[in-house]
This record gives structure tokens, C-alpha cells and sequence, in this order.
């Protein structure tokens, strides 16, 4: 095989970032299915037995991490991971968001009692905290700012790990809570929120008579109901708006700070790096740090001298020799077409790793191989962590853990 | 769940396919179609997440909010296919059914459509799933407009919420009009003119999610229908060779004289020895995985539903290939049967 495009890229340099104690971030972020979860997970284990005090946050309701991690459930406030490594003087954390309590938090945290109660009971505050989508990514960002006022604040954690929500696009992490926002700061919304506000201004009553209409309308079609429900939540919610959107937005400015490093996450299939390609088009755009791409599960392969074509002959020959199914012959004829079938694998994914580094060459590649077995313990993410800081290319290198 | 003559949900009309993020969702669903279109039938192909997945595999420019032929079935017939916008979809149902086009566009822009449709709990679920079962019911000329449609749904975990429009709706709209489109909606999907369908690898985590989203399924009283293992990997060993290649041992000296034998060492790559050690190594690493895969096959066996495999292809998907897959459909029941 010959050597490919990528190979030549810029190497991402693991360890480097995380040694660097500047960093103080971490956001891993890709498309759906390709081990961001894991990837988070590794990042964090190794940053913390290299000496940093790590925590890692990670979103996904499938509590991947948690079994990642051998623990059986993550709380919404960091516990620490045992069996760690902690001589070089790091330790490590690790928890899960609860979308619908951390939601919860901040309108106790910003509405007197009476009123958030109210807001809390209400259906559409409630369809709001659970299954709105764009709130897992909201809330993400919103424990991010925690996690970091936190560790400034009592320096418990010198580094922030964050895995990001399982969307079906990697920009969604960046996008929706501006939509949400804007949903919130809305013409709709207003309007809702109007009668609510101190009356008597003439521009109110114009609006009241809009609304008259717009509510038939709306009555019409969702219920007089559901209308009622919709105000009462709007109108309590109201003062909140203001604060939930400064709240994004300081988030945001957070993700554009030096101190934090984008990981883009990709398996080497077509769907995933268009992904990671509009996401690295993207984070530039907003000039975002990035640190490189993680290309996970490359199919390993060794010998990759020994061609498709050349491992393919080589077994018809054998087979034409027609030998006994448990012979010498009939085995090497089906180990030479296993490599031929990998190395035909291999080549479609350089090439499609080809066609990202050929679009972005600036950006920093590493590649990690699959293993054949599942990642489902601190060893396991050991092995991921090794990968990742691997000084060569992985493609034609042993993997790791193999004898 | 197999009619008389073997095929594998006769009375289906629905197909939903959901699956783990990476695991090949929207390819098996794209699979299904074609063999559901087999031998002068029409299916319609539909996707709901705005993803145009189905336009990047059928190398089709993106799909308009417009059934659109995509692709010829094997021996004659049509896959059409539909990327379901929900606002386009409110909309339309303005109009259908209160006849509101100008009042919808008036909505619009005040923002309501983008409010019902992403913040509205239930009601971007109610007219996604409310097209899908328009689609199923429609009829032209006295036969219905498709013989089936597939819906490359939202993911394993969020499945069973997705289709159970009804007890999200029920919360906030107790009754009146998308109550009773709630209802009509739930009617189809809870019937046995539905199946849904798992997408799955041969992997720890994904089964483990399949199997969580089947139990959700069945205590949402929802139709599970078949699940399907994706870029599953025939064995390439017989299950002596399988065990000697776990243990590490296999004969070295035998299997040196047999790559001799192949002619396959070429001057770039020394020695017999290399050769030997690398399809070792490969041999080990392949055996694990066909153990693993099939411990987790045995756990999928274990939930009682039909199991159909379709093989990774190591050249990629492309449209030959989604071909390829409709056969291997076929020929495990599913869809019309392939004649030799």
C-alpha cells in the first residue's frame, strides 16, 4: 500500500495538550456512533494519571461512560473515578448531565419560590426541560460554566473533559443553544408574554388586539387548553429569558478562550468526516481553538506490503490446489483473504482520510485503531489513551496491547 | 410474525427502522425500501431528521419536501423518496384540514410554525409520524399509492418517545384538534400494520441499546419487528482453526510451508516469517471478534424476534451495494422473494 496523504499530516500531539497546563478544556465533538464518549473517557484517564486533576463531563443518556468507566451510574455532580493512577499527583472525576435537573437548578436559582414552583409544574416547562431538542446541548454549556466558575473558584480541577450531546450533526453542540436563545427572545414570545407585562401602554393594547386574532387562530388549531398553559409558562418564565441568554452567550465566549482545544471526532466513514469537516470549517469561521482530529477505529492492518491483489491470487492459488478445509493450505488461503479483505478496507478509509487532509491540511490528525475488543474498563480507555498519544501513524503499526 | 408462505411481516405497511447512531440506520432502511419494491412494487423511503442521508446514498441532489422516485426496484419496480421538513409539514396540514394556507404563512412569520414545530412538545412528533401514515393510507385509483413505506426514524434511545406521540400529546392537549390527529396517528403505529425495526452491530454496546430499545418498545405496547445485524462478518475459519487461532495455536511451521506455497513473498517484504507472523496476528485479532460478535449474536437470538444479517461490504456502500444488501433481504424473508 502506498503511503497515504494523511499519514503526512500534521501529527496531533496528545500528550503535548495535555501536558500543557494552559489547557484547561477539552471538548470532544463529532457525530453521533463514533466514540466521543470513549474518546472523552481516555482523554480524561490519561490527562489524570499524567498529573492533571481532570473531571470529566459526559451527556449521553445511553450512560456509555459509565460503563466506560466500570461504574454503574454518574450523578449530576462530579464523583471521583477509583483505580486511577494518581502518582504523578493527578486524580480524576467524572459525571453525567442531567439535562432536566440541571435545568431545574437554574430557575431555582434565578425565580423566587412561589413563581418557580409555578414554573416548574407547568407542561410546557416541563416538555421544555426534557425533550426539547437543543436543551441537552443548553444545559451542556450551562454545566460546562459551572464546572469551570467552580474549579476556579475552589481549584478543584485544573482541566475540563467535555463529551458532547449525541446529535445528528456535531454543530448542533454549537447551534442550539443560540436557538434556543432566540426562540426565547422571540417575536412568539413576546407577543405571549405581552398581556402579562405592565399594562396600559397603547403599543400593549395594539398587541392585545393582534393577539385576539392570533389566539383564534392558535385556539383553533391547539386547544383553548393548551393556549392557557402556554401563557402562564411564558409569562412566568419571562423575567428568565433575559439571563438564560447571557448565560449561553458567556458559554460560548468560554469555548472561543484560549485555554480550551477542540477534539473532532470521526470514524473513518463518509458521513462522519463530512461532519468533521463542516465542524472544523466551522470552528474556524467562529475562531474557535482546535486542537485536531481523532480518526477512531481505523481498521489496523499489518504487512501492508502484502497487497489485496497480491494476498488474493496468492489463496486462489491454494484453493485451486482444492485442500481439506482444516489444512495448512485451506487456512493460509483464508488468512490471505482476511488480509486482502482488510487491506481493501484500509485503502477505502486513507482514501477517504486522503479526501479530509487534502481539504483541510491544517488541521492535526491522529488515528486510533479498532480493537478488537469493547472499551468497558479503565484498561480498555488505557489502551485508547496510548493510541492517541502514539507518536507514529497507526495504519501498518502494531496495535496497541498486542503481543 | 412470518405468513404461510415463509415472508416476514406480510401485513406490515409501515416500516420503521431505528438503530444506534454509527450502526447503519439509514443504509438498512434505504435496503428495506428496495426490497420492499421488488417485482412491480412502490415503496416510499422517507427520513425525518433533516439529515438528506437518503439523497447522499442514492447520489440524488438533496431531496425537496417532495416525493421523489430515487431508484428502480430489483425486477421492475419504485423507491420514492420523501425528506419530511416539519415545518413544511405543519403547513400542509394547515391547509389540509383548515384550510389556513395564508393564516400559516402569516404564523410563520411570527415565529409560530418555528415554535409548534421545535418547542411544542409532541407536535413535530405528531406530523412527522402523522405524514408517515398519511403516506400509508393515501390511495390513487383505488389502490394505495405505496405498497409500503420506511421511515429512517430517530435513534434507539429516543424511539419509543418518538412514537408515542400520544402520551407526550396527551399531557399538554387533552383534546381538540391535534389531540384526535394524536389519536388517528396512534391508530396506524399501534397496529399490526407497523414494524419497527433494529439496527444493530455485532457489538457490545450497540445490543446492549437494541435490546434496551426493544424493552421500551414492548412497554409502550409498540410494534417490534425484526432486528437487523449490519456489516456482519461471515466467519473465515472453520471452528478448529477458530480455536487453535484463540489459544495461539495454530501451526506455525505448516501454515510458513502453505504461504510458500502461495507465492505471495515478493523482495519488498523479506521473509516467509513476516508474512506468517502478520496473518497470525490478523488471525488472533479475527477470532476475538467472531467470538465476541457471536456472544452478542446469541444475546439478540435470546429477545425472540427475527434476526436478519446483512454482510459488511468492504468496498463501501454505494448504490450496487444497497442492491446487494435489498437480496440479502430477500432472501431472508423479507420483502418479495428472490426467483432464481
Amino acid at each position: 500500500m502506498t503511503p497515504s496523504l494523511w499519514q503526512g499530516a500534521h501529527r496531533l500531539d496528545v500528550d503535548a495538550l495535555l501536558d500543557d497546563p494552559t489547557t484547561r478544556i477539552i471538548v470532544c465533538c463529532g457525530s453521533g456512533g463514533v466514540g466521543k464518549t470513549t474518546t472523552a473517557a481516555a482523554v480524561g484517564v490519561r490527562a489524570a494519571e499524567r498529573g492533571r486533576r481532570a473531571v470529566v463531563l459526559t451527556i449521553d443518556p445511553a450512560r456509555r461512560l459509565a460503563q466506560s468507566l466500570g461504574l454503574s451510574q454518574l450523578d449530576n455532580t462530579p464523583a471521583a473515578i477509583p483505580g486511577i493512577d494518581t502518582s504523578a499527583g493527578g486524580s480524576l472525576d467524572a459525571m453525567m448531565l442531567d439535562m432536566k435537573r440541571t435545568f431545574d437548578e437554574v430557575v431555582e436559582a434565578h425565580a423566587e419560590p412561589d413563581r418557580a414552583a409555578a414554573i416548574l409544574a407547568n407542561p410546557f416547562y416541563q416538555a421544555l426541560s426534557t425533550s426539547f431538542a437543543g436543551t441537552q446541548e443548553y444545559m451542556a454549556m450551562e454545566k460546562l460554566g459551572q464546572l469551570d466558575r467552580q474549579s476556579q473558584a475552589s481549584g478543584s480541577w485544573d482541566l475540563i473533559v467535555v463529551d458532547t450531546p449525541p446529535s445528528r450533526s456535531a454543530l448542533d453542540f454549537l447551534d442550539a443553544p443560540k436557538r434556543l436563545g432566540s426562540f426565547l427572545d422571540g417575536r412568539l414570545i413576546r407577543i405571549l408574554a405581552a398581556p402579562a407585562r405592565a399594562g396600559g401602554r397603547a403599543y400593549v393594547r395594539v398587541l392585545t388586539a393582534s393577539l385576539g386574532v392570533f389566539s383564534n387562530v392558535l385556539t383553533k388549531i391547539i386547544g383553548a387548553q393548551v393556549l392557557r398553559d402556554l401563557q402562564t409558562f411564558v409569562a412566568s418564565f419571562d423575567t428568565l429569558f433575559g439571563g438564560f441568554r447571557e448565560r449561553a452567550e458567556r458559554t460560548y465566549a468560554l469555548l472561543a478562550a484560549p485555554g480550551t482545544a477542540f477534539l473532532v471526532v470521526a470514524a473513518p466513514e463518509p458521513d462522519a468526516l463530512r461532519e468533521a469537516s463542516y465542524f472544523v470549517e466551522r470552528l474556524e469561521q467562529d475562531r474557535m481553538p482546535m486542537a485536531g482530529l481523532v480518526l477512531n477505529r481505523v481498521a489496523p492492518v499489518r504487512l501492508p506490503e502484502l497487497s489485496a491483489e497480491l494476498a488474493g491470487a496468492g489463496a486462489e492459488r491454494l484453493r485451486d490446489g482444492d485442500p481439506g478445509p482444516d489444512s495448512a493450505e485451506a487456512l493460509a488461503a483464508s488468512l490471505l483473504e482476511l488480509h486482502a479483505d482488510r487491506m481493501r478496507q484500509a485503502t477505502r478509509q486513507h482514501h477517504l482520510a486522503d479526501r479530509f487532509v487534502a481539504a483541510n491540511p491544517q488541521v492535526p490528525v491522529v488515528a486510533v485503531p479498532a480493537l478488537a475488543q469493547d472499551v468497558h474498563d479503565l484498561d480498555g480507555l488505557r489502551l485508547v489513551g496510548a493510541a492517541l498519544a502514539e507518536r507514529r501513524h497507526a495504519a501498518g503499526t502494531p496495535v496497541p496491547g498486542r503481543r | 410474525m412470518s405468513s404461510p408462505t415463509g415472508r416476514l411481516f406480510p401485513g406490515v405497511r409501515l416500516h420503521v427502522v431505528t438503530g444506534k447512531g454509527g450502526t447503519g440506520k439509514t443504509t438498512v432502511a434505504a435496503a428495506l425500501a428496495l426490497a420492499l419494491a421488488a417485482e412491480g412494487r412502490r415503496t416510499l423511503l422517507m427520513e425525518v431528521e433533516g439529515r438528506q442521508g437518503i439523497s447522499q446514498l442514492f447520489d440524488t441532489p438533496p431531496l425537496p419536501y417532495e416525493e421523489r422516485r430515487v431508484a428502480r426496484g430489483p425486477g421492475g419496480g419504485e423507491v420514492h423518496a420523501l425528506a419530511v421538513d416539519p415545518e413544511a409539514a405543519l403547513l400542509e396540514y394547515l391547509e389540509m384540514f383548515y384550510n389556513l394556507r395564508r393564516a400559516g404563512s402569516a404564523l410563520s412569520r411570527l415565529g409560530a410554525i418555528d415554535f409548534a414545530t421545535t418547542i411544542a412538545p409532541g407536535v413535530r412528533d405528531v406530523l412527522l409520524t402523522g405524514k408517515a401514515v398519511e403516506s400509508v393510507k393515501r390511495a390513487e385509483g383505488g389502490r394505495a399509492r405505496y405498497d409500503a413505506v420506511v421511515m429512517d426514524a430517530p435513534p434507539t434511545g429516543r424511539i419509543a418517545r418518538f412514537l408515542n406521540v400520544n402520551a407526550e400529546v396527551a399531557g399538554i392537549a387533552r383534546m381538540g384538534p391535534i389531540h384526535s390527529q394524536a389519536n388517528s396517528v396512534m391508530a396506524v403505529i399501534h397496529s399490526p400494520r407497523t414494524a419497527v425495526h433494529l439496527v444493530t452491530l455485532l457489538e457490545e454496546m450497540p445490543v446492549q441499546e437494541t435490546l434496551d430499545g426493544i424493552g421500551e418498545l414492548d412497554a409502550a405496547d409498540l410494534p417490534v419487528g425484526a432486528i437487523v445485524v449490519n456489516a456482519d462478518r461471515p466467519p473465515v475459519l472453520t471452528s478448529a482453526q477458530q480455536v487453535d487461532a484463540l489459544a495461539g495455536t495454530l501451526d506455525r511451521a505448516a501454515l510458513a510451508g502453505a504461504v510458500a506455497a502461495a507465492d505471495v513473498v515478493t523482495p519488498r517484504h523479506s521473509a516467509v516469517a513476516s508474512v506468517v507472523d502478520a496473518l497470525l496476528d490478523e488471525a488472533r485479532d479475527h477470532a476475538e471478534r467472531v467470538a465476541l460478535a457471536e456472544q452478542e449474536r446469541e444475546r439478540l437470538l435470546q429477545a425472540e424476534r427475527p434476526v436478519l444479517a446483512l454482510p459488511h461490504l468492504a468496498s463501501g456502500i454505494d448504490l450496487g451495494a444497497l442492491y446487494e444488501l435489498a437480496d440479502a433481504l430477500r432472501s431472508q424473508g423479507f420483502g418479495t422473494p428472490v426467483h432464481p
